[in-house]
């Protein structure tokens, strides 16, 4: 997958896990959480949906690396490659 | 029309899902009704035949009313002689789908492609009638944003949204003026140690695959349900001037919305599912309540609340009860604390339980076993 292809799948399963939330509007670089008021029942079905579509398993030490949108493109990019 | 908590008196049908002559099967969603709250879809709860729908969509109807007939298996057709449904209440002014907002005066063309835009976007540009493709988006790469859709529409009326946002607000102001009017209140609070729940949930996590991970919130809404075994006079509903128990936990779960405000649609039978289960429901319950598209069921019965504030909220928290239930158990932040024991100091994973109850069913002495016996389950995870 391209970045620009993971990336369009990290705001399409944020889109599912949280439809009420202006996702156009999120700075990439920024905190999530901070964002969009993401909670641990989001952040749960946000790597439950990443791994549906990719086949990652995103163990829960690894959350904090999922901070931003940037830094989960990176994460899945690393995965992906490895 | 199914009544979809206390303060609800009428719905409005916005939509038939099957038609007449359709099979139906228990379970089935064949409409979805509009409420103050949000659009909830309706089940039936038998198999058979659609035979006729009473009341088409448009309409706004009292709770109570019949909305379409089911001929069950091997059921006689009935003859055609459905009464005319009543009318709302006077205030409701019947049927009256929301005013659609004018398109903008000079629509451009479309340009070829698919516009950038959140969902959000999307909605809001619906509602206000507002064309994606003619608004500049100041969102990363041109994306357009809810703010960009508002400022193309100009001084528009209050959207859909924004209107059931301030009727939802008056609605939850309602009922808990009612409740805080009605129930005479008692509050009781006490400190649960999860040193045991977190190791055990770590170890658990560890070994699982990401699609059956666990969360606290699983273990506090089942041990709450446990503990109404013991104390069962939390669990049911104060109507008519009596308390009636209920045999099954039916756990209300306070759930926020982004846009403002909260829904607490029910889990039921908690106390008869397992561990697994009541996580895979309340996964499901907390997307579906933030996407509009909860249950008439799940509506309709809670017989007691759990409010979990979660991992990022206040420490504490004083619920008031839904009426007609009786008790509301809420969680505050798990934390660390310091914990004596034994004469030593430790720092432990924490959490404030506290129980609002009515007490007109039970008291002080019954509610403080009520939050010993939630705490006790939750020392014991592995029997959760």
């Amino acid at each position: 997958m391209t970045e620009e292809e993971i990336r369009a799948l990290v705001l399409r399963v944020l889109g599912e896990v949280a439809p009420d939330a202006d996702l156009a509007a999120l700075d990439h670089a920024a905190d999530l959480a901070e964002q969009i008021d993401i909670d641990s029942m989001d952040q749960l079905n946000f790597v439950i949906g990443l791994h549906e579509a990719t086949g990652v398993e995103i163990p829960e030490r690894d959350y904090p690396k999922l901070a931003s949108v940037d830094a989960c493109v990176a994460y899945l990019a690393a995965a992906l490659a490895g | 029309m199914p009544s979809l908590g206390a303060d609800m008196d009428a719905g409005t049908i916005t939509e038939w899902r099957v038609s007449p002559g359709a099979q139906v099967r228990k379970g089935d969603v064949v409409a979805v009704v509009e409420t103050d709250k949000a659009d909830i879809e309706v089940e039936v709860f038998e198999d058979g035949v659609l035979e006729e729908i009473v009341v088409p969509a448009g309409r706004k109807v009292p709770v109570g009313t019949v909305l379409a007939r089911i001929r069950a298996p091997g059921e006689a057709a009935a003859p055609s002689e459905a009464p005319a449904p009543p009318a709302a209440p006077p205030v409701s002014e019947a049927v009256a789908p929301p005013p659609e907002v004018p398109p903008p005066a000079v629509p451009r063309p479309r340009p070829p492609g698919r516009v950038r835009a959140s969902p959000a976007a999307r909605r809001r540009a619906e509602e206000l009638g507002v064309d994606l493709a003619a608004v500049a988006g100041t969102g990363p790469e041109g994306a357009v944003t809810v703010a960009d859709v508002e400022r193309a529409a100009g001084a528009a009326p209050p959207s859909r949204s924004e209107r059931r946002q301030a009727e939802l607000r008056r609605r939850i102001g309602l009922l808990m003026a009612r409740s805080k009017r009605e129930i005479p209140h008692y509050y009781l609070e006490d400190e649960i140690d999860l040193g045991p729940l977190a190791a055990w949930l770590a170890r658990e996590n560890e070994r699982r695959p990401v699609t059956r991970r666990l969360l606290p919130a699983a273990l506090l809404v089942r041990a709450v349900a446990l503990a109404t075994r013991e104390v069962p006079e939390m669990n049911g509903v104060f109507e008519g001037g009596a308390f009636r128990p209920s045999a099954s936990a039916h756990v209300g779960i306070a759930i926020s919305l982004r846009t403002g405000g909260l829904i607490a649609p029910a889990i039921h039978d908690v106390q008869d599912r397992g561990l697994d289960e009541v996580m895979e429901a309340l996964r499901d319950l907390v997307v579906r309540a933030r996407r509009g598209t909860l249950r008439a069921s799940e509506m309709s019965d809670p017989t007691i609340t759990v409010s979990n504030l979660g991992e990022t909220g206040a420490a504490r928290v004083y619920g008031v009860i839904y009426p007609p239930q009786v008790a509301l158990v809420g969680f505050g932040r798990i934390r660390e604390r310091p914990w004596a024991e034994g004469g030593a100091v430790t720092a432990r994973p924490a959490v404030s339980v506290t129980l609002s109850a009515d007490h007109r069913v039970s008291d002080g002495h019954r509610g403080s076993l009520f939050l010993a016996a939630i705490a006790r389950r939750l020392s014991r995870p592995e029997e959760l």
